[in-house]
């Protein structure tokens, strides 16, 4: 059987803050990552808190400059290099390639939940746009009356949920999910397990940071354990 | 070669002072279409002075800032006769201010502030300029009913908001923003935020965008450009800007920001 398509690769990716404010200090984050994903694929980042999970799934989304190496992305047949592409390519590969989940929900103020996961659909006329944002967000169990309310007021796990219709809607063939169920209650963590799962069948390659062992054990196929750069080196 | 893939504005080694001050130090930008970049720094930066120039409104020193027209064909901004940049003020550019006032003439009624754009690309048919008006005022969330109000009668949002409709009103391909949420309330302010961002979206418009709130960039602009004393101390795309620091007057911004 032939392997599915390698989607995403670093080699030698490095990482480091200098805090300017603390006298300069460095703190070196990541060495030496080398990671692959192929379509279909599920890789779980492990690792003890700060050893730097998140900033890797930051990198990989080009938030975060990486100081050494590359991030090849499988883009409109050929491959990104990430650290190295202009800006507005790497937005152009954010649109149509890369999705990604943060923890965080960070939107135009006074806009509505539908809105805001309506405006991340691809390919779709504003109507059908809407429809599919309504059918997602009930999926995710919030109910009709909150979708023209602004998510400002939310609780987190409502919140988490916006952010994660705006993350799936699009259907991007590679998903970066940041603790996509970390406020969330079994059953509607059971239905990200059902999503991210149908996003594998579908040929999406996913690399995400999974405290939940259960979650984990439910749509991981490997595990990339990133040792902390002082014990590395 | 894409047509995309040529940039607007280009703007090379602008160099520009005030006495001993140093407004300008060596810029270069590029605005590529329908993308929106954020200029940020505090008061001083040189910011303003920055948009003055690529606007044409302002000589540097030393340096040059082109723009591409529609038939590609490159401009020399600051060599350009007086008349033909106003025509691209009046047809291809549009500027907003961060007072309204500036751009709108108080004794015309709302919209006769936005016909007047279109009358002067010339436009002359009365009932094709008022249906756009009031289409224009419904874009921009103003009532149909105030089309024929003077603007002293609006608040503060609204005029903002008339601005917004005269200067999209022909359409331009590239708009100027001078903090253009800046004064406003903050609930004013989120609605404006939102109107600004899906208007150049749809519309496909570029824009450069002044602005001394990290908030205000974070949720309009693609790429983001940081100047301290004149100099572009940082660059990239807003997000790594903001949340990846790395020059030190970057890390000092993005970390005095009051957390509401």
């Amino acid at each position: 059987m032939i392997a599915p398509p390698v989607m995403l690769r670093t080699e030698g990716l490095a990482k480091r803050f200098t805090l300017h404010l603390q006298g300069g200090l460095q703190l070196n984050v990541l060495n030496n990552v080398d990671l692959e994903v192929r379509a279909g694929e599920c890789i779980a980042l492990a690792g003890p808190s700060g050893a730097g999970k998140s900033t890797l799934l930051r990198s990989l989304y080009g938030n975060y400059r990486a100081d050494a190496g590359r991030i090849l992305v499988r883009h409109n047949g050929g491959f990104v290099d990430i650290v190295s592409a202009l800006p507005r390519h790497v937005v152009a590969v954010r649109e149509e390639t890369l999705g990604y989940v943060s923890q965080f929900l960070r939107v135009v103020p006074r806009v509505s939940a539908l809105d805001i996961v309506a405006d991340a659909a691809r390919g779709l006329a504003p109507d059908a746009a809407r429809a599919a944002a309504a059918a997602l967000l009930h999926r995710l169990n919030i109910p009709a009356s909150l979708h023209i309310l602004p998510p400002a007021t939310f609780s987190g796990g409502e919140q988490q949920r916006i952010n994660l219709a705006r993350g799936f809607i699009g259907g991007h063939p590679i998903l970066l999910l940041d603790e996509p169920t970390a406020s969330l209650d079994t059953a509607n963590r059971d239905v990200v397990i059902a999503m991210i799962r149908e996003a594998k069948a579908g040929g999406a390659a996913i690399v995400g940071i999974f405290h939940d062992a259960f979650v984990r054990d439910a749509i991981a196929d490997r595990l990339y354990q990133i040792a902390p750069y002082q014990q590395a080196a | 070669m894409n047509l995309d893939d040529a940039p607007l504005l280009t703007a090379r080694g602008l160099n520009l002072s005030f006495g001993a001050i140093p407004a300008l130090v060596d810029v270069d930008a590029d605005l590529w279409p329908g993308e929106m970049l954020a200029i940020v720094g505090e008061s001083g930066s040189g910011k303003t002075t920055l948009l003055n120039v690529l606007s044409g409104k302002l000589a540097p020193r030393s340096g040059q800032v082109w723009y591409r027209d529609p038939d590609c064909i490159q401009h020399d901004v600051h060599a350009m006769p007086q008349p033909a940049l106003r025509a691209l003020h009046r047809s291809d550019w549009g500027f907003v201010h961060q007072n309204p006032r500036e751009n709108l003439r108080m004794a015309v009624s709302a919209g006769g502030n936005v016909g007047e754009r279109l009358m002067a690309q010339g436009r002359r048919h009365y009932g094709d300029i008022r249906t756009a008006a009031i289409d224009w005022l419904g874009q921009v969330e103003i009532d149909a009913d105030r089309i024929d109000d003077l603007p002293r009668t609006f608040s503060g949002g609204m005029l903002q908001r008339l601005q917004i409709a005269r200067t999209l009103v022909t359409h331009p391909r590239l708009v100027f923003m001078d903090e253009p949420t800046g004064g406003l309330d903050v609930s004013v302010q989120a609605r404006l935020l939102d109107l600004i961002r899906s208007l150049v979206r749809r519309l496909g418009i570029a824009a450069v965008l002044v602005t001394h709130d990290l908030a205000v960039a974070r949720l309009l602009a693609d790429r983001t450009m940081v100047m301290q004393r004149g100099e572009v101390v940082e660059a990239g795309l807003t997000d790594q800007v903001l949340d990846d620091p790395r020059h030190p007057y970057t890390q000092l911004l993005v970390s005095s920001v009051l957390q509401a």
